[in-house]
């Protein structure tokens, strides 16, 4: 009978949640993405902890997933994330943000969390648009765009934020879209498992607050094979000219470092070094 | 801990061995004078004693990861002065909401705004009660030496153990960088330290918020699939912003918790009340200076008392009015324009006359002489 068959990632989901999105939202597949990643790489869900703060991203480990998860204020889930990781190394961290929340607000707190490599996966959706609160500008919603706060066109530039997080010092960073489902998957597994600041940027869609913006409002489907027609993969970057990359998303896995030290392991070695009274 | 029994120590540092001796393991906080010595020793103290320390990008983040720390099971601190309690207001909240067990240690300066970094002043005893969005109660404990900075502290965390909440040990220039004789515990194994009620059964039916008598905390990591929001929540922590019974309920379990506890946190000293005809009443180092005013009077036989609140909130307005029953005249005595002034009014309700005396000069310590003419002209 159909109705017995579950769905593989049930397991992963707080029984008497309902998984609430506007049509065509990109959150489903950023779901997916990181409860396969989990999947294959056989993590304990309950070794799991997932922060996120305030903004339609905020909503996809919360309070969905059914392992421990930490619903805060707007801009600071890597501060929260920053005290737990710090006190339960052993536990692995997980911040879900959003463009605004995490590059407007909660700058900071991204730069300086990459700056220390803390062993932390921050996965920021990117939909270039205050989604949440119906479609005002961000830090990366394209110049020019007509939003609810930019009536006459965006003046500001925009943000690149796996630039960002790279300038700051994360050791992986990986760059996709909605589009790229499978491959998402493999980075932000890659990501979890690797010690150190790991960040995935995830372009999605928002058809109804930015598609309206560009021109396909309540349509994801092109929204999507926007993203499939403008990725270009990092490895195949140099066969363009600057003028035809403008207009592009450049995809793929940007950082992969090995050599940088870890804070949580820093920390450990030095309580090892000056312990006294325990 | 400490070996020796006694050490000559500023009330900063005197504040950071009574955290260690409480089972501090987490400090997050970030430079600002006059509270920079707690940090700066924490740094060091932290990791030998398998803790630890981080100087955070703000303090906004400073009072996230103490939050996120003590969620992760340890009892955690961070320590600013008024301008970063006013960054701190916003996550502060988020713990008083989720029943997060933490410190806070407001070395008080004169302000507003960036003020004066060193001169003392009680200009925050209000901004910790409400500078956070919405309605809810605080703790907060007002030492007045050294040693108390060392004692209170262990009793703000046992406090905050007890009732999952933020609680404030509200300090100032005065005690803050103050230098006197600390003594240490004779035996540590006989101090009372206590720890946070944590859920026993993954399984467990129990509630995990929101209970009067405090629902045991479902730390992380322990699978216990903690469900953890600032939004108004029930007692398993689901969301729910569109019943207003929901709210209700929310914001009067948290309250109550505070209020319904209210003879076992707060705390009063009483000085020469017995016949007293004028109280001098006061919190924090302002005690000292009414202290040492009550006992000139005395010699000069004039029947003064002190009335110390140890805990400023919740406020002990029971107790106050039951006081002022036997009393002419109150003088509330505050290194500020009178925050708790119009709290003690209320509580007397004309039972007897209520004066507010600020220092002559704000932030200049209170003259003993300048309150005993005031009393004089009183009389």
């Amino acid at each position: 009978m159909l109705k017995d068959i579950e769905h593989p990632l049930q397991k992963y989901i707080r029984p008497g949640t309902n998984y609430t999105t506007c049509p065509g939202c990109g959150n489903g597949i950023l779901a997916q993405s990181t409860l396969r990643a989990i999947k294959n790489l056989e993590l304990d869900f309950d070794n799991i902890v997932f922060v996120s703060g305030i903004g339609c991203a905020g909503w996809i480990p919360s309070p969905s997933f059914n392992t421990d998860v930490l619903h805060v204020t707007h801009g600071r889930a890597i501060a929260y994330a920053t005290g737990v990781k710090l006190t339960n190394p052993k536990l692995k961290v997980v911040v879900f943000s959003g463009d605004g929340d995490l590059s407007a607000i909660g700058g900071n707190h991204f730069i300086h969390a990459a700056r220390r490599n803390i062993d932390l996966t921050v996965i920021c959706v990117n939909n270039r648009i205050y989604g949440m609160t119906s479609g005002q500008a961000a830090p990366t919603t394209p110049k020019n765009s007509k939003t609810t706060t930019t009536p006459y066109g965006n003046m500001e530039n925009t943000f690149d934020l796996s630039d960002l997080a790279k300038s700051a010092g994360a050791t992986f960073v990986a760059r996709w879209t909605t589009y790229h489902a499978r491959q998402l998957t493999k980075s932000i597994a890659k990501a979890i498992d690797k010690k150190g600041f790991s960040f995935i940027e995830a372009i999605s869609q928002c058809p109804v607050h930015y598609g309206k913006v560009i021109g396909m409002r309540n349509d994801a489907p092109s929204m999507m094979k926007e993203f499939k027609s403008k990725s270009i993969h990092i490895n195949k970057i140099d066969s363009l000219s600057n003028e035809s990359s403008d207009d592009k998303i450049i995809v793929g896995e940007l950082v992969n470092e090995n050599e940088k030290a870890e804070l949580t392991d820093l920390m450990q070695s030095l309580r090892t070094e000056v312990g006294t009274d325990g | 801990m400490k070996n020796n029994k006694t050490d000559f120590i500023q009330g900063n540092i005197a504040c950071v061995e009574g955290a260690i001796v409480a089972g501090c393991k987490f400090f997050a906080g970030y430079p600002i004078t006059p509270a920079s010595e707690i940090a700066e020793h924490m740094s060091e103290r932290m990791f030998q004693v398998n803790g630890t320390f981080i100087q955070t990008e703000d303090e906004l983040s400073s009072i996230a990861a103490v939050v996120g720390s003590s969620w992760a099971g340890a009892k955690a601190m961070t320590a600013t002065s008024g301008p970063g309690i006013s960054l701190m207001q916003e996550n502060i909240g988020l713990a008083i909401a989720t029943e997060t067990p933490l410190v806070i240690v407001d070395v008080q300066r004169g302000g507003p705004s960036t003020g004066s970094p060193s001169i003392s002043l009680q200009g925050d005893t209000i901004q910790v009660k409400y500078g956070s969005q919405g309605e809810y109660q605080v703790i907060s404990i007002a030492p007045s030496s050294p040693q108390e900075m060392f004692d209170y502290t262990i009793w703000a965390f046992n406090i905050a153990e007890k009732f999952r909440t933020p609680v404030f040990v509200m300090a100032d220039v005065m005690v803050g960088h103050m230098r006197e004789q600390v003594e240490y515990p004779e035996d540590y194994n006989e101090l009372e330290i206590f720890d946070r009620k944590i859920l026993d059964d993954p399984d467990s039916t129990e509630g995990r918020f929101l209970s009067t008598e405090v629902a045991p905390m479902p730390i992380f990591g322990n699978g216990f699939k903690a469900n953890v929001t600032g939004s108004t929540h029930d007692e398993f922590g689901w969301r729910n912003v569109s019943d207003p019974k929901v709210m209700d309920n929310f914001i009067k379990k948290l309250t109550n918790k505070i209020l319904n506890n209210k003879s076992e946190i707060i705390r009063t000293e009483k000085e020469y009340m017995e016949d007293a005809e004028v109280v001098l009443l006061s919190y924090g180092s302002v005690s000292r200076a009414a202290l040492e005013t009550v006992h000139t009077a005395r010699e000069k036989e004039i029947k003064v008392g002190s009335y110390r609140l140890v805990t400023v909130w919740p406020f002990p307005e029971k107790e106050i009015s039951k006081m002022s029953e036997n009393v002419e005249k109150i003088i509330v005595l505050e290194n500020n324009l009178g925050q708790i002034y119009p709290y003690v009014r209320s509580a007397v309700d004309g039972k007897a006359e209520v004066e507010l005396l600020s220092p002559s000069v704000l932030g200049e310590f209170f003259e003993p002489n300048y309150i005993l003419n005031k009393i004089k002209e009183a009389k």
